[in-house]
């Protein structure tokens, strides 16, 4: 069932959420407007579509909201089932255990993220959250090697759902490692991972989508740090 | 609030597994119908999350048997074996096959049981909202909650304020609908909310505020959640679990 009405992502272009649902309109070729907020100052849409979290992304489908990344892309899948490949597994199982790792990313690794990037006031809280994305990352090795079973992806042959959830955060990662100077996804720690960032990256749906620009990100950050500490006073 | 049917003492005394039939008359080596269906849960007496998986079990009429595990004392291996990544309750076992995360769960058995009653709705825009709001009550309740009865003071005074703005909030969503599943009926968000009814008093007490007096809309929800059978016979008595959080608070040196 092919969904009525136009796409428009309310988003900012470094979110880890943005990312992966822009990743799977474009796994699906469906076109949407993309409106980059700011968010300093949140678009009179963006607030009164999201009230509850006042966050990106946003999807709004025939002027309706859809909120939440995760409840956005398996709305798109349900939406478009029959459109390009899905990202979700048939097999009620497999849908399970995607889930759940989609779950342990935004999570462990998301939480660390936010840490080690908006909300550490020291270096070693900074520290400590690398640490804990680092032990996550560890976990993801196994799970990838489990899920994949020897294919590309953790959806296998295709990027599925987990793909999707931790491929937004890679330009971040990017980011993070010129910071501290190791990457996050280390060759030698997390081998699979590794090469599993550089398809993702390569990937058709991944272009333009997902930033490789660490200092672009770098400068993003002391903007939104600025913000918030603005906000604050 | 409904008086449920089992108390921690009957747990151990094997009758809380369910069967599909009432009547269980015949002479071959058959086991009851739970065999049928290969469900066991693991899971704690008092865990909301638990709860959840019970509700749409029963909501579901589907047979399986109940694991208890003592979580104060220790976990199991079969715990720990299932769910080596959180090591947490509760943990749906499918054959052998583990499924953890109570939403998750939920989910799961809408999907491997689509004979049965599913608590997700068909629109894929109201699944949408559905899982919207379960993320939101997964965020903000418990950790909210406990806020209010680990702490004290300024930071007390603070959980108390967003539980109110919480309630608020699921309470304009609640409308002037009977559950949340709104033309769906009895739905995932009123499953995934239902096992804190059993809380709010604790965090009343604990809060100094009333539900009903906050958002009246919810205090009547919870009067129909609490009257629902699959509810009814998941939750323990608000007293129970005042009981147990005074346990929590002994255990982890809380004042």
């Amino acid at each position: 069932m092919a969904g009525s009405g136009e796409l428009k992502l309310l988003g900012v272009w470094t979110s880890p959420y943005v990312i992966r649902v822009r990743v799977v309109l474009n796994l699906k070729s469906l076109p949407y407007e993309y409106v980059e907020e700011n968010l300093g100052s949140k678009s009179a849409l963006l607030l009164g579509s999201n009230p509850v979290h006042k966050s990106v992304p946003v999807l709004l489908h025939g002027g309706r909201p859809v909120n939440e990344s995760q409840v956005i892309v398996q709305y798109i899948d349900e939406v478009w089932a029959g459109t390009g490949p899905s990202v979700l597994p048939a097999d009620p199982y497999e849908r399970a255990v995607a889930r759940f790792w989609a779950a342990y990313v935004d999570d462990k690794v998301g939480s660390a993220w936010q840490v080690m990037l908006f909300t550490c006031k020291t270096e070693e809280e900074r520290a400590e959250a690398v640490s804990r994305a680092l032990a996550a990352l560890e976990t993801l090795e196994g799970a990838l090697a489990e899920c994949s079973k020897g294919k590309p992806f953790f959806g296998g042959d295709g990027i599925g759902f987990v793909d999707v959830v931790l491929g937004g955060y890679l330009g971040w990662f990017g980011a993070v490692d010129k910071m501290i100077g190791r990457r996050l996804i280390d060759p030698a720690r997390t081998p699979l991972l590794a090469k599993w960032e550089e398809r993702f990256r390569a990937a058709e749906p991944a272009k333009g989508v997902v930033p490789d620009d660490a200092d672009k990100m770098l400068d993003f950050l002391r903007t939104l740090l600025a913000w918030n500490a603005s906000k604050s006073k | 609030m409904p008086t449920p049917i089992l108390t921690p003492s009957s747990l151990h005394s094997g009758r809380h597994t369910t069967t599909l039939s009432q009547s269980t008359n015949t002479t071959s080596n058959q086991k009851p119908t739970m065999a049928s269906t290969g469900l066991v849960l693991l899971d704690f007496w008092v865990s909301p999350f638990g709860q959840r998986v019970r509700i749409a079990l029963a909501e579901k009429n589907l047979a399986y048997e109940y694991v208890e595990e003592d979580l104060l004392a220790g976990k199991s291996d079969r715990l720990l074996q299932s769910n080596p990544v959180h090591k947490k309750i509760p943990v749906l076992l499918h054959g052998d096959k583990p499924v953890n995360e109570s939403l998750i769960i939920v989910q799961y058995l809408d999907e491997a049981f689509p004979e049965t009653p599913s608590l997700l709705p068909s629109d894929p825009y109201a699944r949408a909202q559905a899982r919207f709001w379960a993320d939101y009550v997964d965020k903000k309740v418990y950790d909210c909650g406990s806020r209010l009865w680990k702490l004290k003071g300024e930071p007390q005074q603070q959980a108390r304020a967003e539980m109110a703005e919480i309630l608020k909030t699921l309470e304009a969503e609640l409308g002037e609908k009977e559950f949340f599943g709104g033309d769906h009926g009895f739905g995932f968000v009123d499953a995934a909310l239902a096992p804190f009814t059993a809380w709010f008093p604790s965090y009343e007490r604990y809060g100094e505020f009333k539900v009903a007096e906050v958002a009246p809309g919810i205090a009547a929800w919870t009067k129909r959640v609490g009257e629902r059978g699959s509810v009814a016979k998941s939750l323990y008595a608000p007293d129970k679990v005042y009981d147990f959080i005074g346990v929590l608070k002994k255990k982890y040196g809380i004042e």
